[in-house]
C-alpha cells in the first residue's frame, strides 16, 4: 500500500467525528419556518362548526384588525392541554377565531362545554381543505393574521405557557 | 431481586473484561504463558454476561413492572412473543445483547481458536476485552437496563405495535450476530498488526468468522427487507433509509472481506487490504450502530434518542476505530506482501469485487452522512433519497455482477487460456435476454433491462466453476460459492422484474364495485370489524381471480389500544409468478374506502435470492469448520 495512503481512513474517521460530534453539540434546530408568513390568507368560507355561532370567511379577516386562527379539533388531545391557554390569550383581549377540522358539530360543542369557548367565530372544516390551504398540516396550529388580511405568525402544536409572551408579542406587532 | 441480580453480573462481566484486558497486556506474566488465563477469563466473562442478559429476558417474560424498561415498553396484555422480543426492542435490552453477543464471540474465539499463536491469539483476545469493556461503561454509566422504578406502576406502556410482529422478534437479533461476529475479525487483525504476524494463519482465523458474521448479516437483512414489505404497507422492498443503509454497510465491507481473505488465506496476498477490510467492516458496524442509537439522522425508524449516549457511542467508536486506524497506519509498512498475480487472474478478479464493492460502500457512506455533513457546511436541510443511491450504486452493482461472470472461473496468479469461451454461455443468454425484453417490454428502464439479462446470464455462469469437478468431492466451500452466486442472479432478477413490470392501482371503492391490476380482477366485498388480542382493526375483504380460482385477502387497518397506533396490515397473495399486495386506506366520503393495490411479477425471488446467498455463505461456513485437515496442520486441541 502506498505510504502516503496509509493514513488516509484515519482521517475519513476523524472528518466523520468531527461532523458528527459537531452535529451533537448543536442540537438541530427543529423549527420548521412558515412559508404561509407574510402572504395574504387564502380564500375560503366556512359553515358554521356548532348551531347559534358564526362560521368564518376569509372575508371576516383583514377587516382592520389584527386576529388569531386557532386551528383545533374534539377530537385532539393536545388541543384540550392548550384550551385554558386560549382563554388566557381571550382574557388580554386578543379575537380568536377557529376552524374546527373533520369534526361534527355535537362533538365541537360538547367540547366547547367542558373546554371553555374563547372563539367569535367557528367554522367548519369536514375535509380538512381551509386547514390545508392555510399550510397547516396538524392540529392544534395558531396563526394571526393582520388587519390586511396578511398572515403574520403561525405557530405549529399545542400552545404551551412559554409561548402565550411570544403570542401576544406577535399579535402586538401585527397592529 | 432478578434486576439486581442482573446488574451485579454485569459489573462482575466488565471487570473481568479489564482483567482478560490486564492480561493480555502482559500483567500477569509473559504474553504467550499468560494465555491459559486470557483463555478461561474470556469464557467466564462471556457466561457472566449471558447470565445478565437471561435476567433481563426474565424481567420481560414476568413483566415485572417495577423495572424501568420493562415499565417502558412492555405491557401485561401482550403475547409471550413480543414480550420476550421486547427484551431487545428498546435502547438498553438492544446494548445489551449486543454486548452479550460481543463478550460469547470473544468466548467461543478462547474456546475454539487454537491454530493461531499464543502471542497473536493473546493480543486479539486483549482487543476483544478491550471493546468489550467501553461497551460494558456505556451500559453501566450511560442506559442501565435494570434500573428500577419506585413506585411501579400497574401496567406497562406496551411496545410499538409496528414492532409486534414475529418478524421482530428475529430481525434484530440476527443483525447484532452479524454487526458483532464481525467484531471477532477487528481483534484479530488488531492482535496480527501488533504482533506483526498478519498471514495467512490470521485469514484463516477470521474466516468462519466472516462467514458467519456475513451469513447472518445477510439474513437479518433480507428479513428485515420482507418486514418492512409487508408491514409497511408501502409496496416497496428497500429504502435507502439511514437504519437500512447502516445494516448495508458492515454487509457491503464484509462481502469485500470475505472474498479478500481467501486470497490471503490461499494466496498469502492482499495483506494489508484485508486487515483494512477487517476494520473497516466492524468499524461499519459500530458506525451503523451509533446512527441508528444516536437518532443523528433522521430515519423511519425512531429509536430512543438522548445526545449523551450518542456522544458516549461516539467517543467510544472514535477512540477504538480511531486507534485500530492508526496502528494500521504504524504497522502496515513492516507487512510483506505476498505471492505476485497477474491482472487476469482469481486474484485480479477478487481485487476488482473488492475495489467495486469499496466504492459502492463509499457511495452509500457519502449519501448517508451527506445530509449531515451538507447542513454542517450550508446550514442547509436536506435528504439523499432513492433516486441518488438507485442511479449511482445500480450500475455499479450491475457491473460487479456481470464480473461474476467470469471471475470464479479464474485460475489463481495468471489465466493464459482464453476468458471468451468460459464467459460465452452466459453472454449469450444475456444477448437472447436484452432482444426479446427490447422486443417483448420496450418500455421498461436501463436499469431494469440490464438487470434481467445480467441477472438470467449469472444463472447459468454461476454453475459454470461446478464443470469439470467431481460433483462428490467438490468442496462445500465451492458449493456455497455457486450456490451464493446463484442466489445473487435470482435476487437481480427479482430486483429487476419488479421495477420493470410492477403494476399499481389507487382507487376509491364501495362494496361490491371491482378493479383491475395486472391479470387480476379484485372484488372489493365488505369492510367489516374484527378484534385480536391486543388490537381492533377494519377488515376488508377482497376477491381476487385471474381466470380460475378465488383468492380472498383481508388488509387490515389496525388498532392498537397500547400505545394508541394505527398501522396498516398488507394483504399479500404469493403465487409462483409474483406477489398481489392490498393495503386498505381510509374511508373517504360516500361508503367509499382507499384501495391500493399491486401486482408484483416475481418479486418473490429478491428474498429467495436473498436466501439462498446466506445459505450457499453457511455451506461455505460448514466446509471450513468441519473439514478434514491434513495431519499436523494445527496444534493439539479438542477437535483433533
Amino acid at each position: 500500500m502506498n505510504r502516503s495512503l496509509r493514513f488516509l481512513p484515519l482521517l475519513v474517521l476523524l472528518a466523520f467525528v468531527g461532523a458528527v460530534a459537531w452535529r451533537l453539540s448543536s442540537p438541530a434546530d427543529e423549527k420548521i419556518e412558515s412559508k404561509m408568513i407574510g402572504r395574504t390568507i387564502p380564500a375560503f368560507a366556512l359553515a358554521p362548526a356548532v348551531p347559534g355561532k358564526a362560521g368564518l370567511s376569509s372575508k371576516d379577516l383583514g377587516s382592520g384588525k389584527p386576529r388569531m386562527i386557532n386551528v383545533f379539533a374534539s377530537w385532539c388531545v393536545p388541543c384540550i392541554a392548550e384550551a385554558p391557554l386560549l382563554a388566557e390569550l381571550k382574557a388580554k383581549g386578543i379575537p380568536i377565531d377557529a376552524i374546527a377540522v373533520r369534526d361534527r358539530p355535537a362533538d365541537v360543542a360538547e367540547f366547547l362545554a367542558q373546554r371553555g369557548d374563547p372563539f367569535e367565530r367557528i367554522g367548519a372544516d369536514p375535509e380538512s381543505r381551509a386547514q390545508l390551504a392555510l399550510g397547516s398540516s396538524g392540529v392544534p396550529e395558531t396563526f394571526i393574521v393582520d388587519g390586511a388580511g396578511i398572515i403574520r405568525y403561525q405557530h405549529m402544536g399545542p400552545i404551551e405557557p412559554d409561548d402565550l409572551p411570544v403570542l401576544v408579542a406577535q399579535w402586538e406587532a401585527a397592529k | 431481586m432478578i434486576a439486581e441480580a442482573g446488574l451485579a453480573a454485569l459489573w462482575l462481566a466488565a471487570a473481568l473484561a479489564a482483567l482478560q484486558l490486564a492480561l493480555a497486556c502482559g500483567f500477569g506474566g509473559e504474553q504467550g504463558k499468560s494465555i491459559r488465563a486470557v483463555r478461561a477469563v474470556a469464557v467466564t466473562q462471556g457466561l457472566v454476561t449471558l447470565i445478565a442478559f437471561a435476567a433481563l429476558v426474565e424481567l420481560f417474560l414476568h413483566s415485572d413492572m417495577s423495572v424501568l424498561l420493562v415499565a417502558e415498553n412492555s405491557h401485561s396484555q401482550k403475547p409471550w412473543l413480543y414480550k420476550f422480543a421486547g427484551t431487545w426492542g428498546n435502547h438498553e435490552g438492544s446494548m445489551l445483547l449486543w454486548v452479550t453477543v460481543l463478550a460469547l464471540a470473544g468466548a467461543i474465539v478462547a474456546l475454539f481458536e487454537r491454530r493461531l499463536d499464543h502471542k497473536t491469539l493473546g493480543a486479539s483476545l486483549g482487543a476483544q476485552a478491550l471493546l468489550a469493556l467501553g461497551f460494558f461503561a456505556f451500559l453501566l454509566i450511560a442506559s442501565n437496563p435494570f434500573e428500577r422504578l419506585d413506585p411501579a406502576p400497574l401496567d406497562g406502556r406496551g411496545l410499538n405495535p409496528l414492532l409486534q410482529d414475529p418478524g421482530l422478534a428475529f430481525h434484530p437479533p440476527t443483525l447484532y450476530l452479524g454487526y458483532v461476529g464481525l467484531s471477532v475479525a477487528f481483534s484479530l487483525a488488531v492482535g496480527g498488526l501488533i504482533r506483526g504476524n498478519v498471514g495467512p494463519a490470521i485469514a484463516r482465523a477470521m474466516r468462519p468468522w466472516i462467514l458467519a458474521a456475513w451469513v447472518l448479516l445477510t439474513l437479518g437483512i433480507t428479513a428485515g427487507s420482507y418486514w418492512a414489505y409487508y408491514e409497511l404497507g408501502w409496496g416497496g422492498w428497500w429504502f435507502w433509509d439511514p437504519v437500512e443503509n447502516a445494516s448495508l454497510m458492515p454487509w457491503l465491507a464484509a462481502t469485500a472481506l470475505l472474498h479478500s481473505v481467501n486470497v490471503l488465506a490461499a494466496r498469502g496476498g492482499l495483506r494489508a487490504w484485508t486487515m483494512m477490510l477487517a476494520l473497516v467492516a466492524f468499524s461499519m458496524s459500530m458506525i451503523g450502530t451509533f446512527l441508528v442509537r444516536s437518532g443523528i439522522l433522521t430515519s423511519v425508524h425512531s429509536f430512543a434518542v438522548d445526545p449523551l449516549r450518542g456522544t458516549f457511542i461516539l467517543a467510544l467508536l472514535a477512540l477504538y476505530i480511531g486507534a485500530a486506524l492508526a496502528l494500521f497506519g504504524l504497522r502496515i509498512a513492516h507487512v510483506k506482501e505476498g505471492a505476485p498475480f497477474e491482472i487476469v487472474s482469481r486474484e485480479g478478479g477478487l481485487v476488482a469485487n473488492n475495489l467495486l464493492l469499496s466504492v459502492i460502500l463509499g457511495i452509500v457512506f457519502v449519501g448517508t452522512l451527506y445530509p449531515l455533513v451538507a447542513e454542517a457546511l450550508s446550514g442547509d436541510k436536506l435528504s439523499v433519497g432513492p433516486p441518488y443511491f438507485n442511479s449511482v450504486a445500480s450500475p455499479l452493482a450491475l457491473v460487479l455482477a456481470a464480473l461474476m461472470l467470469v471471475g470464479p472461473q479464474l485460475k489463481w496468479r495468471r489465466d493464459a487460456k482464453p476468458v471468451l469461451p468460459r464467459v460465452a454461455p452466459g453472454l449469450l443468454v444475456a444477448a437472447a435476454v436484452l432482444i426479446a425484453t427490447v422486443l417483448l417490454a420496450p418500455n421498461i428502464g436501463l436499469l431494469p433491462r440490464f438487470g434481467l439479462a445480467i441477472g438470467a446470464a449469472l444463472l447459468p455462469a454461476s454453475l459454470l466453476p461446478l464443470i469439470g469437478r467431481s460433483l462428490r468431492r467438490t468442496p462445500l466451500a465451492i458449493w456455497g460459492m455457486v450456490l451464493a452466486h446463484t442466489g445473487v442472479a435470482v435476487a437481480i432478477l427479482g430486483m429487476a422484474s419488479d421495477s420493470a413490470f410492477t403494476q399499481e392501482k389507487l382507487t376509491a371503492v364501495r362494496p361490491g364495485e371491482r378493479v383491475a391490476v395486472g391479470p387480476w380482477l379484485v372484488e372489493f366485498r365488505d369492510v367489516l370489524p374484527i378484534a385480536g388480542p391486543n388490537w381492533t382493526a377494519l377488515d376488508a375483504e377482497l376477491r381476487a381471480s385471474r381466470g380460475t380460482g378465488v383468492t380472498v385477502l383481508n388488509p387490515q387497518s389496525r388498532y392498537f389500544a397500547e400505545p394508541p397506533t394505527t398501522t396498516n396490515e398488507a394483504a399479500i397473495d404469493t403465487s409462483w409468478n409474483g406477489q398481489l399486495y392490498a393495503v386498505l386506506g381510509e374511508p373517504t366520503d360516500q361508503g367509499r374506502w382507499q384501495l391500493r393495490l399491486w401486482w408484483k411479477p416475481f418479486v418473490t425471488l429478491i428474498w429467495l435470492g436473498g436466501f439462498l446467498i446466506a445459505f450457499g455463505g453457511a455451506l461455505a461456513l460448514a466446509g471450513r469448520v468441519f473439514r478434514r485437515r491434513p495431519q499436523g496442520f494445527y496444534r493439539t486441541g479438542p477437535f483433533v
